[in-house]
């Protein structure tokens, strides 16, 4: 096997994408919008969230939404009628988005109209996690059925987020969801982690968590 | 969980780097993967199998994967463990303050190209 060469690459699988993550970053910086890439398994509650957040919010920001569901058509409907500017993203059936893909969803949505933009990602706690996006800031959403084990079971999701949203405290009585103990596990992942109770359907623990995105959003886009 | 989605990224990668080094034609990828880079090896090469054939650059290219150790460094006790037997608690102080050292990568080493060694000195 002499008639070959080797050429070193010695390069990171992932290093275009994270250039193409900072690149993203650094336009919507310019062009002052707020990216939040929303992660969860499926079911966590992410469109109800978004539609009782952007009612909330509609009125003193522009936003948008870019839903990667693969059939996400019921998704875009709900978030249109809740107020916001809707598109969806295609995925090709990818377990993730990666920048390349949310790029192609901020030239279509126009993201530069936005002052927030939301991405809501596929439903998974583990592939998104991997992918820089560009986003502004990650935030994560366990709903209460899933349990409190999470953050020990797909540890990288909840380093990666700024925000974490534990929804559906609504039922916590049904279930042995142990408060507490998912605080502390998040924490241990990720001591800066801000952390918001909440329940979607009936409004409760929402103003510290649209609190968190007023502020985030005007930090922003300062 | 994504290995189809990683073995898209690293072809992707592989075209730039054919691009840049005047190539057309790759016959081996070495890859360095870690113990803890959530990449499974065997899926990963299943997954090779099938798209490589779709892409001309690397139709019928092996695949090597070197695996790389995952070691976790203890900041109480000054010492090294291996992650994936003990976790993050240090097996010797129990404790937490611990991060990894390496075994988190996901790395394309270097490739062979048919072709003979072109003398680049002299």
């Amino acid at each position: 096997m002499d008639n070959v060469r080797v050429i070193e690459v010695k390069q990171s699988v992932f290093a275009d994408n994270n250039a193409e993550a900072e690149r993203i970053r650094r336009q919507l910086k310019a062009e002052k919008t707020f990216l939040v890439n929303l992660m969860s398994s499926p079911g966590a509650g992410k469109t109800t969230l978004l539609r009782r957040t952007i009612a909330d919010l509609k009125d003193e920001m522009r936003i948008g939404v870019m839903e990667a569901d693969i059939d996400a058509t019921v998704d875009a409907e709900a978030i249109a009628a809740a107020g916001a500017a809707a598109i969806q993203i295609h995925t090709g059936g990818m377990c993730h988005l990666d920048a390349g893909m949310t790029e192609q969803g901020l030239n279509e949505i126009g993201a530069a109209e936005f002052d927030l933009v939301v991405l809501e990602n596929v439903g998974n706690l583990v592939c998104p996690a991997e992918f820089d996006t560009g986003a502004s800031k990650n935030v994560a959403i366990l709903s209460v059925p899933e349990g409190h084990d999470k953050p020990l079971k797909y540890p990288l999701m909840f380093q990666v987020c700024q925000a974490l949203i534990i929804n559906k405290i609504d039922v916590l009585p049904y279930f042995d969801f142990d408060m507490e103990k998912v605080l502390s596990y998040a924490r241990v992942r990720n001591p800066s982690i801000e952390i918001f109770p909440v329940c979607a359907k009936t409004g409760e623990g929402f103003p510290a968590w649209e609190d968190w995105l007023r502020r985030q959003t005007a930090a922003w886009n300062g | 969980m994504h290995e189809l989605g990683v073995v898209f990224h690293v072809i992707d990668s592989l075209k730039k780097v054919a691009a840049d080094n005047g190539v057309d034609q790759i016959s081996r990828v070495t890859l360095q993967l870690g113990e803890v880079s959530t990449v499974i090896p065997h899926y990963l090469s299943d997954c090779w199998k099938w798209a490589a054939a779709r892409e001309p650059l690397v139709a019928g290219a092996e695949l090597l994967i070197e695996p790389i150790k995952a070691i976790s460094w203890c900041e109480d006790c000054q010492k090294q463990y291996g992650t994936i037997e003990h976790g993050r608690a240090c097996p010797y102080c129990g404790g937490g303050n611990t991060y990894l050292l390496q075994g988190n990568e996901f790395m394309i080493k270097e490739i062979e190209v048919p072709g003979p060694e072109e003398e680049s000195d002299g």
